[in-house]
């Protein structure tokens, strides 16, 4: 033991530094790891398994393939052309039957009638025409009968229509585009082809613009109403500008639902803002505030502007007010001044807020909800709608990637503009 | 204390003086004055500092020559133009502050194109402007560069270099060296009086550092609680203080207290606080006999059991305390009751052998010592 113990130092001092150095931070590398451990379960756990179920989802169609499996291989393995071959339509048959009777053939039904209205009762009325006649003639006769094709005419006439069937086998896939061609107005026709989706039942391009144009107006406006606030909160004396944070935060200390109600209740007609106006005579009659784009506008903008305010103000505390007094004895002209050597030391600031309030923007659901009409309704809340009302998952999914995609869009082109190094928060 | 007149001090050049300031005041409050019945006048080319402990107005007259705070009563005038109602942009004069006021998001060529830009200058002479200043403060190859990548002595340079590049007849400087170290503010005073004496320009300084007074200054202003003490050449500062005050506060001082015997002509008796002790100062501040009053004495001025008869005044003394500083050692002994009284010995081969608790003599010319106003404590 005696003999182990004073080797070992004389062994350590013959490692190379680079390996001793390693042993001595190892320690500490294993603290910091330790450190960071928490924080990084929870992301992982509360924030990227969650994103990374979403993306996998949004390509997922597993209904037919689970609920009809036979028949899904064989629909994958038709070229699509012409009519469906016997073998095909018997499987189909026997499937159909057997899916009714466990009654799992509403799960598919469902799913179909995602890409065509209809096709839902198509489906679970051909399992029940094909049930009745197992039972009539037997299983086993109507399995073997050679012209399935008739029957299946015969039941519903739509099953001539080669649409049905170019769906039924893209439906067929274990993983789809389907939802995230859908998500921006696309669908394949009965060829296979990438087609625009007829004007009538396209919705999510308009969305998507107007998702990105309200957030662009709100980023606009705040950015405007921002700047002169957090001039004045980082030059005012500390009394004042403490005096006026606490205003500018109160609010934001409030309920997001409170204060969407609040614009609410104020905006109406029957309104405070309305009396007000009528009282002082702005205008005659009760003006539409609420319920439409401008009460959209006026309450994101209020609920959102401490976010560009806040990192304006921290940018703007930092510059030493001498530089504008060094301008002045410069000979610049207070425009110049500002222009030249205020502003440009702002940008950091504006840009984090301008990033901030934008991206909050594009997610907004619950505001636009309560003060908007229906024809201001943003991403979320269809990607809200098809989760928990149609609880169409793929779709939502679809919607929540387009949305993901967007965001990374103008965060990349931002930082092309700005440079996210360029940032600061603080 | 009463205001002293200046009238004396003016330098009388017959050129009329750049910027005369006349009967000044400012307040911040309504209730205190920051600066009181200032009257001063800035010759072409001088090198004038305003000098003083913080809060003393001087940082205040300063940025109301700039424009940059209000004149409560009175007015300024620059090359005989009242500066009353012009804006600090239209002002012409040149500033160098403390913390160097560099633009961080513009190259130091960018900085110095600044004050030419404003004023319209064509690009092509704008170049030349630049690359000359820049040769002056010694930072031709710096140009690129952006101020975050410069040391603070560069940083200082590139100030300096803003502040002229568009040849004000004024610049105004704002303790410019106070961020810097020891050394690097040394060798900026010669630079900066160099600059001086090469341009040509008149530059109004503001300092509380002495020493930096002293070096560059053709005239010095000793501002304390928002009046000026005294103003003349550094020499005369130094050697000749008018009040209490400048004494203390410039150089190293002995004060000791007393009360005035008699006067006559420019001598006084006084007799030290606490003994019966009697010395000869000349009259400066002093009041009348029988009143209090401060003498002020160089350590230099006193020698230690000198030899000959040149040294009227002297006295026993005790070593208290003996501090080696390399070319002096400085001694502090107790005499006259007073214990604090210092003395410089330069190291010479003749130089006394000192001991502490040991008894000397200390003794000085009567001339050395000034008998100046009590006021201060």
């Amino acid at each position: 033991m005696a003999i182990a113990t004073t080797s070992q130092p004389a062994e350590i001092a013959d490692l190379p530094l680079k390996l001793r150095l390693k042993r001595a931070e190892r320690m500490r590398k294993l603290r910091a790891l330790g450190l960071i451990m928490p924080l990084f379960l929870f992301l992982m756990i509360g924030f990227l398994i969650p994103i990374g179920s979403i993306l996998i989802r949004s390509v997922q169609n597993p209904e037919l393939a689970e609920v009809l499996p036979q028949m899904s291989e064989l629909l994958r393995a038709w070229d699509g052309q012409g009519e469906p071959p016997v073998e095909l339509l018997s499987v189909m048959a026997r499937e159909l039957i057997s899916a009714k009777a466990d009654r799992s053939i509403g799960k598919a039904a469902k799913r179909l009638n995602y890409n065509v209205a209809g096709f839902r009762t198509l489906l679970m009325k051909t399992g029940t025409k094909l049930e009745r006649a197992a039972k009539k003639e037997g299983l086993d006769v109507l399995l073997a009968d050679p012209d399935l094709l008739s029957r299946f005419y015969k039941i519903d006439k739509r099953w001539k229509d080669p649409r049905f069937w170019a769906i039924l086998k893209q439906s067929s896939e274990r993983h789809t585009l389907y939802f995230l061609l859908q998500a921006i107005d696309l669908d394949w026709d009965q060829f296979g082809e990438i087609v625009q989706v007829p004007e009538d039942i396209a919705i999510y391009r308009d969305v998507l613009w107007r998702t990105v144009w309200i957030s662009l107006v709100v980023t606009v406006v705040c950015l405007f109403l921002g700047y002169p606030i957090a001039f004045l909160l980082a030059t005012l004396p500390t009394r004042k500008s403490n005096l006026l944070m606490i205003l500018l935060l109160l609010p934001f200390w409030t309920s997001l639902l409170v204060r969407s109600t609040a614009w609410l209740v104020l905006l109406q007609g029957q309104g405070l803002v309305n009396d007000v106006a009528i009282w002082i005579g702005l205008w005659d009659e009760p003006m539409m505030l609420v319920r439409n784009r401008i009460g959209v506008y006026i309450a994101m903008v209020h609920i959102l502007l401490p976010l560009m305010v806040l990192p304006m103000y921290s940018v703007m505390k930092g510059i030493d007010p001498y530089h504008l007094k060094a301008a002045a004895s410069l000979g610049a002209r207070p425009i110049r001044s500002f222009l030249k050597v205020y502003l440009p030391q702002t940008i950091p600031g504006a840009g984090a807020g301008v990033l901030l309030v934008f991206i909050l923007s594009l997610g907004y659901y619950i505001t636009p909800a309560l003060v908007g009409g229906p024809t201001d309704q943003m991403l979320s809340y269809f990607i809200y709608f098809h989760a928990n009302n149609t609880v169409n998952w793929g779709l939502a999914a679809a919607l929540s990637v387009v949305l993901m995609v967007c965001v990374l869009v103008f965060f990349s082109i931002y930082q092309r503009l700005v440079g996210v190094g360029n940032m600061r928060m603080n | 204390m009463p205001p002293l007149s200046l009238e004396n001090h003016y330098m009388n050049t017959g050129k009329p003086a750049l910027v005369e300031f006349k009967d000044v005041e400012k307040s911040f409050d309504g209730e205190t004055l920051v600066v009181q019945d200032l009257n001063l006048q800035v010759q072409e080319g001088e090198f004038l500092t305003f000098l003083g402990p913080s809060g003393s107005g001087k940082t205040t007259t300063l940025l109301m020559l700039a424009g940059f705070e209000s004149m409560t009563r009175g007015d300024i005038l620059l090359a005989g133009r009242s500066l009353k109602n012009v804006a600090p942009y239209r002002r012409d004069i040149g500033m160098v502050f403390q913390n160097y006021a560099l633009f961080p998001h513009m190259t130091v060529e960018e900085n110095l194109a600044f004050p030419l830009e404003a004023r319209k200058i064509p690009k092509s002479e704008i170049a030349s402007k630049i690359s000359h200043a820049l040769e002056m403060v010694q930072l031709g190859d710096f140009g690129k560069r952006r101020p975050g990548q410069l040391s603070g002595g560069q940083q200082q340079r590139v100030a300096v270099a803003r502040a002229l590049v568009y040849e004000p007849k004024l610049v105004l400087m704002d303790e410019p060296l106070g961020a810097l170290d020891r050394q690097l503010r040394e060798q900026m005073q010669y630079e900066l009086k160099h600059i001086h004496e090469s341009v040509g320009v008149t530059i109004v300084y503001v300092t509380h550092d002495q020493g930096e007074a002293l070096t560059m200054s053709d005239r010095i202003a000793v501002f304390n609680e928002g009046l000026i003490q005294q103003l003349a050449p550094p020499s005369e500062v130094y050697e000749q203080p008018d009040n209490a005050f400048v004494a203390q506060f410039i150089g190293e001082n002995n004060r000791l207290m007393g009360t005035v015997e008699s006067i006559r002509d420019d001598q006084c008796s006084v007799r030290i606080e606490g003994g019966q002790q009697i010395v000869q100062a000349r009259a400066v501040n002093n009041g009348p006999a029988g009143s209090r009053t401060t003498l002020s004495l160089r350590p230099e001025s006193v020698k230690i059991n000198p030899e000959g008869s040149g040294y009227s005044e002297r006295f026993e003394a005790r070593v208290e305390e003996l501090i080696y500083l390399g070319d002096h050692t400085r001694v502090r002994v107790s005499v006259l009751q007073h214990d604090d009284f210092i003395i410089k010995v330069p190291r010479t081969d003749d130089a006394p052998v000192l001991q502490v608790g040991h008894t000397c003599t200390v003794a000085w010319q009567a001339k050395d010592c000034r008998a100046l106003d009590a006021t201060q404590d």
